[in-house]
């Protein structure tokens, strides 16, 4: 995590606006979203049960979890509901943006 | 008997009439009236115009009202001179009508700038039902309309024509919008909501010209600019039309004077409405004409007594979604103001306060305390000790708190002029208990509709046998009641989620408001609408129910239950072939695939070649069925069958929640459709149509909807049911919730026992919805985008 780097991953077409897609850099397996202005990315299970993350609803910057309904800020990478949430979830911080 | 000429057939004209028919005293009446139509309800115009309404909706009394009290109506009949020495007023008809007693409610025209070119093919006034139909037969999609006027009614006219698909653009004179009721902030806040909507506004600028050959092609500015247009409505303000009360001899200012009485200058001759001067003020709304026409009454009728002191002027915007209100003084000179606003939310608020008491008050975004501060206006409440809670009220431990501290004299319905103690009379006096009975009743809510709510309150605190109708918001993104959102939706005619979010929410949603909304423009546009993925659950994004491990479970249809040994073999290779964790029989007689994965959904789906069971959706679940006379010997009717036409002519449809339903062949209930959403229920000689069961988080026996004779009737009114929950029910409200909230007996008078005109109507939405829907799982051949169901393959291949 020392170097930031550009990660060449797919087409723009392919993450339609508001939506998540799974996106495996070789053995690691991201959530990529489309907000539109732009692509931020997380790990991409959901720190709670591993739900994936990427087949969640996006609202703002955040995305919900299909799963359980937590709530994970894609800027951040923290967890904004439920507000008592303790995890030990390392935030991926969104480094991985694209043009077209 | 003395005989009555009343010179127009407005709202103030009648509104008198209907109070001089309350005394003793009688007239032979005739009315005149220039326009064509009956009575109607013009402050409602701009909902005809905005598809909301239509003109027959409007209509205040229709042609049996005149004939029930004996009123000679003569419609299309311009008054054009009064001979006060001979008492006679004469017609354009050439008619000379002689009268005892002559009733002036000429109402008001509208004022045209001096602009050259007035007289064009496309110019309009904005005043009459006529000039509505004249705009709506002009207006359609990419037609320019410009409308001169930043006012109430301009405003009104630029948002309809914009929703019959005009390119709008408003041009105003002034520096705000709405200057005579709105602060230059409130104003600010109005024109954010105006160019959000997609209107747009010129400010400070006049008109100079209305240019074109013959026809309206465009309209010259002050600031030299030139604004093209197919149409251009003036809606600059209005004049009290006082011309015949001039040849009358009356005293005539701006408008007709009259007196407190509501006396002119003439012994017997009256006026009432817009074209009167009361204390230097000629009103342009509509609760003053009911005021004045009570007094009138009154002192027509040999009852002088009653004074008009004058109305608080109020007034609200009557466009869905951008709420603006008004009332009273709300300059801040020698007044404390009070203020709260919240640029995000579009909200702003100001009142007044003089001498500890209100003065005047500007409300835009949140109209919901109108009422409060209306009747502290009219009632010259006395503030200081709740002075802290001005703008919001401390939290009140019951609904009916509010309306309940109101005094019995304070008034409800500012329009009409119905107090709290004349809705209560009525409830306990007349039996009222539904709002249309006190519609009907009293005439409350009839006019601009704002103190509905007050009215529900009332009914609910009071009347005993009132229904409660839940209101909730869908949530914080979107602060509408779905009933609300449904009919802005319907009348703005908006089709797609993000639309909805970004004119009338926040512009964002979220994972309760979203799909919400998708479920919303599919049922209204009947499956034509603009699809948004995006705004669905992952359920609805790849039709598969989502599992505790990301995996999803593919359940066929299989409907009534009945299967065949070839789908069960393709089953059962499809598992194989797919390493198929869990087959589980479910508890609806069907077949559940768990454990599959996404990526192979598409291809699960080509080799089950079964339709999609809608299992993971707010949808057309399944019927089950028993196997009726088929087999049963106890069978009195085919519900094998019965079951799986039902299955057939609902299924690929969306319900607010999912919808389950059954069919059983006599009263044993093998199938236990008494605990179904909608279940038919064989007997000897026809079916019981039974809706509203529950057998999961709750239980509940459904409701007997009806009994029929054939299955045909049967199936006709399971859709009608249907198809009524589709279009009534919140979102996630299943049926059991739904008819017990609404009563079987409401469901019974909407559904099966409604009007002929109003059954085909719910069965037709029906078949448009069921011609546009398609079984979902054909999206595995032709997907949304190539990602829909796999995962992407970083284009590089580095290790992170």
């Amino acid at each position: 995590m020392s170097e930031t780097r550009w990660i060449r991953v797919t087409v723009c077409e392919n993450i339609p606006p508001r939506e998540g897609r799974a996106v495996m850099v070789g053995e690691r397996q991201l959530a990529l979203f489309n907000l539109g202005d732009r692509f931020l990315a997380t790990d991409a299970q959901c720190p709670h049960k591993g739900g994936p993350l990427c087949d969640g609803i996006v609202t703002g910057n955040s995305v919900v979890c299909p799963l359980h309904a937590w709530k994970v800020d894609l800027e951040t990478g923290a967890v904004t509901r439920p507000s008592t949430a303790i995890t030990a979830w390392r935030p991926t911080r969104p480094r991985w943006t694209t043009g077209s | 008997m003395k005989r009555l000429i009343v010179v127009g057939n407005g709202m103030a004209g009648m509104a008198c009439v209907e109070q001089i028919l309350k005394h003793d005293k009688r007239f032979a009446i005739t009315v005149f009236g220039d326009e064509t139509h009956v009575n109607y309800n013009r402050i409602m115009l701009s909902s005809v115009l905005a598809g909301e309404k239509a003109a027959d909706d409007i209509v205040i009394n229709g042609r049996d009202w005149y004939q029930k009290h004996g009123i000679d109506l003569r419609v299309g009949v311009r008054i054009t001179d009064v001979d006060p020495e001979q008492k006679t007023v004469t017609g354009n008809d050439g008619s000379v009508t002689p009268y005892d007693v002559l009733l002036l409610a000429t109402g008001s025209n509208a004022l045209m700038p001096p602009v050259q070119g007035l007289d064009k093919d496309g110019v309009f006034a904005f005043r009459t039902l006529d000039d509505t139909r004249a705009l709506l037969e002009r207006s359609g999609k990419g037609t320019k309309a410009v409308v001169i006027g930043g006012g109430l009614l301009g405003l009104e006219a630029a948002r309809g024509l914009q929703v019959q698909g005009c390119e709008v653009t408003v041009v105003h004179l002034m520096s705000t919008l709405m200057e005579r009721q709105l602060d230059p902030d409130g104003g600010q806040y109005l024109l954010g909501k105006m160019e959000d909507l997609g209107v747009k506004v010129l400010l400070g600028r006049t008109t100079t010209a209305i240019l074109g050959n013959g026809h309206v092609e465009g309209v010259a500015l002050s600031d030299d600019s030139i604004v093209e247009a197919d149409l251009v409505v003036v809606a600059a303000g209005i004049r009290p039309n006082v011309e015949l009360a001039q040849k009358a001899g009356l005293a005539v200012n701006r408008g007709v004077l009259v007196n407190d009485y509501m006396e002119t200058s003439s012994d017997d001759i009256f006026a009432v409405g817009e074209c009167v001067e009361h204390a230097g003020v000629c009103y342009g709304l509509v609760a003053p004409l009911f005021e004045q026409g009570k007094v009138l009454a009154a002192t027509m009728t040999g009852n002088r007594g009653p004074t008009y002191t004058g109305t608080v002027p109020a007034a609200k915007l009557k466009i869905m979604g951008v709420d603006v209100f008004s009332a009273g003084d709300w300059s801040e000179q020698n007044a404390e103001p009070v203020r709260y606003e919240d640029r995000a939310l579009g909200v702003y608020k100001k009142l007044t306060v003089r001498d500890g008491k209100l003065a005047g008050v500007i409300l835009v975004g949140d109209t919901s305390d109108s009422h409060r501060y209306m009747d502290w206006l009219r009632t010259s409440a006395d503030l200081t000790s709740q002075r802290k809670h001005l703008l919001f009220p401390p939290p009140s431990a019951d609904a009916g708190l509010d309306v309940a501290a109101m005094a019995d004299n304070a008034t409800i319905c500012g329009c009409v002029g119905v107090t709290k103690g004349t809705i209560i009379e009525a409830i306990h006096e007349k039996g009222v208990n539904t709002m249309s009975q006190l519609k009907e009743c009293t005439r409350a809510s009839t006019s601009c509709g704002s103190c509905t709510s007050l009215c529900q309150d009332l009914l609910r605190a009071v009347a005993p046998e009132f229904e409660e109708e839940h209101k909730r918001v869908i949530c914080a993104c979107l602060p509408f009641a779905e009933d609300k959102l449904r009919d802005i939706l319907r009348s703005q005619r908006l089709k797609s989620v993000q639309e909805v979010l970004d004119i009338y929410g926040n512009g964002i949603g979220c994972e309760v408001c979203k799909p919400a909304l998708s479920y919303m423009v599919d049922m209204l546009w009947c499956g034509d609408h603009d699809e948004d993925r995006s705004a669905r659950y992952i359920n609805d994004r790849v039709h598969a129910n989502i599992q505790k491990d990301g995996t999803f479970s593919v359940i066929p249809r299989i409907r009534g239950g009945v299967t065949s040994p070839d789908e069960l073999r393709r089953i059962a290779d499809v598992a194989d072939k797919y390493h198929v964790p869990m087959v589980k029989i479910t508890g609806s007689q069907r077949i559940d695939l768990l454990g599959v994965k996404k990526a192979d959904l598409p291809s699960v789906w080509a080799d089950l070649g079964m339709p999609s069971g809608q299992a993971y959706t707010k949808g057309v679940r399944m019927v089950k069925t028993c196997v009726g006379t088929e087999f049963c010997r106890f069978g009195t009717q085919d519900s094998t069958g019965a079951g799986i036409e039902m299955e057939r002519r609902f299924e690929q449809l969306f319900t607010p929640h999912k919808v389950k339903m059954a069919t059983v062949g006599c009263p044993r209930n093998c199938a236990e459709a008494t605990v179904k959403d909608i279940g038919l229920i064989g007997q000897e000689g026809g079916w019981q149509v039974v809706v509203g069961g529950a057998a999961g988080k709750s239980v509940r026996k459904a409701d007997l909807l009806i009994t029929v004779e054939t299955t045909e009737q049967a199936l006709e009114a399971s859709e009608l049911f249907f198809q009524y929950y589709r279009e009534n029910a919140n979102y996630l409200e299943r049926t059991y919730d739904f008819v017990e909230r609404l009563g079987i007996e409401k469901v019974r008078k909407d559904t099966v026992y409604a009007p002929e005109a109003a059954r085909r109507a719910l069965l037709d939405r029906l078949q448009k919805s069921k011609a546009r829907a398609t079984d979902a799982w054909l999206e595995g051949q032709t997907p949304k985008t190539a990602t829909q169901f796999i995962p992407i393959q970083a284009l590089e291949t580095v290790s992170v």
